[in-house]
């Protein structure tokens, strides 16, 4: 009994939402989610094609070279065949972060090259602290900055739906931080929008307290949120922890992703968020890819996460 | 710790309903994407939107770090995500020399802004002189849970 995954998982579930206190979402595991799965999917082709979909992927260090994962670039290429693959073509994908280990030129240049290989209308980007360590995000601007604000957020309207893509990893103090310019603009960008506009909100360092001690928090999240209150929907996708969680306040749903490099430690489990050298053959169970889909008239999302392997 | 990360096919569904993976789609079109910030659109296309946009100019930024072994003393390890030791007392006038001993990456942030090195890979180093007396409180920029500081005494 104590080798199945099964109970591992579940148990792994309930201690994290009891250190957290967190409401955590419907989780089903393995082999019985996929026939959930495909039940469920079965039963919704009568509605046709969801109002939106589309694909994130996150933290693909480009550049990295320990041992956790000796080719990045390949488990990259590999999360970029997965969403080509995935039986239609997503709104649009979206990076949220550590696009890059070091932020060199060069790492810069090989990720971009890369999702040039997205099947995909748009691809969106958020920077991770890996993406802006020594010089403020100036450099990930200069790829990935046109057409954004301030130090690299925006907003865009689609399918009815109001994604704001912010910047979290500048300036860090211990936890991410948004500060008072970003602040502003998250303000007045939903100002004019209806309470039952669909909110789906991006950060690379979650928006919600995951753990704090290893800075997977945002310091004036609460302040952005607060702007965020009067919407009947409001999704939060981040990365930056490399491992799946989701967490339920109110209105809001946070939903961190996996990344397509190298696991880290579950909260507290050692003394530091180190990468994690998984045993040969199971690298590829902790990264993936997720598909996220909004059906008009539901408030909540559907996520679909999958494993690389 | 390995078995935590077996079966790590966990899906989260989000709500009762899912359609992402249907092959039966309807022949409705990709709803369009409108931007608030004006003529530019963050972002860049995929395959099936433009040609991808040109590369961008491959500027150098090398880094100062690779300087001479650190001299006892005045310096500080990095390692296992922690500065070593956390409080430094030197001199006015004198150099610290930090090494990186993680595979991680690492940096070294002032609190006031007065230094930053660049990202600092496994084992290269940096170094910065204190002309004069202060407490000097600084952060890991990649890992702000990391924090120490260098006493500059007179």
């Amino acid at each position: 009994m104590t080798d199945d995954p099964h109970t591992m998982n579940r148990r792994q579930l309930i201690r994290h939402s009891a250190w957290f206190g967190a409401a955590v979402g419907l989780a089903v595991v393995g082999g019985e989610v996929i026939s959930h799965v495909a039940g469920t999917a079965q039963a919704s082709h009568v509605q046709g094609r969801p109002a939106l979909r589309f694909a994130q992927v996150s933290d693909s260090h480009i550049g990295f070279l320990g041992k956790a994962n000796p080719n990045v670039a390949g488990s990259f290429s590999q999360a970029i065949e997965r969403i080509n693959n995935l039986g239609y073509t997503p709104d649009f994908v979206i990076h949220t972060g550590d696009l890059t280990h070091l932020a060199t030129p060069e790492q810069f240049d090989q990720v971009k090259q890369m999702m040039t290989g997205l099947r995909t209308p748009h691809v969106f980007t958020v920077p991770g602290e890996h993406d802006s360590v020594d010089d403020a995000g100036q450099k990930y601007r200069s790829v990935f900055g046109a057409g954004t604000r301030g130090d690299g957020w925006y907003s865009f309207d689609i399918a009815g739906v109001h994604v704001i893509a912010l910047v979290n990893t500048l300036n860090l103090k211990k936890l991410g931080h948004l500060g008072a310019d970003q602040l502003d603009f998250i303000a007045k960008d939903v100002a004019a929008l209806t309470n039952d506009t669909p909110i789906i909100v991006f950060s690379h360092i979650p928006l919600f307290a995951m753990y704090p001690d290893w800075g997977w928090a945002t310091d004036d999240a609460a302040q952005a949120l607060s702007h965020l209150r009067r919407f009947s929907s409001v999704t939060c996708l981040n990365g930056h922890v490399h491992q799946v969680f989701s967490k339920t306040d109110g209105n809001v749903t946070f939903y961190s992703g996996t990344t397509t490099a190298y696991p880290l430690p579950h909260p507290g489990d050692g003394p530091a968020p180190k990468p994690v050298t998984l045993p040969a053959g199971q690298l590829h169970d902790a990264l993936g890819i997720r598909e996220v889909s909004y059906i008009r008239g539901h408030d909540t999302l559907a996520l679909k996460e999958q494993a690389l392997q | 710790m390995p078995e935590r990360h077996q079966g790590a096919r966990v899906v989260l569904l989000a709500a009762m309903l899912l359609a992402g993976c249907s092959s039966h789609q309807s022949a409705t079109s990709p709803p369009s994407v409108t931007f608030g910030s004006g003529a530019t659109t963050p972002g860049m296309p995929g395959m099936s939107g433009m040609p991808p946009m040109p590369n961008m100019p491959a500027a150098t930024s090398t880094s100062s770090t690779g300087s001479p072994a650190p001299v006892a003393g005045n310096a500080v390890n990095i390692d296992n995500f922690a500065f070593v030791p956390a409080t430094l007392t030197v001199p006015a006038g004198s150099t610290v020399t930090w090494t990186n001993k993680d595979d991680e990456p690492h940096n070294i942030v002032a609190n006031d802004g007065s230094f930053r090195s660049p990202g600092m890979g496994s084992q290269a180093t940096f170094s910065h002189t204190f002309p004069t007396a202060g407490t000097f409180d600084y952060v890991c920029g990649i890992h702000p849970f990391m924090h120490a500081t260098v006493v500059v005494t007179q």
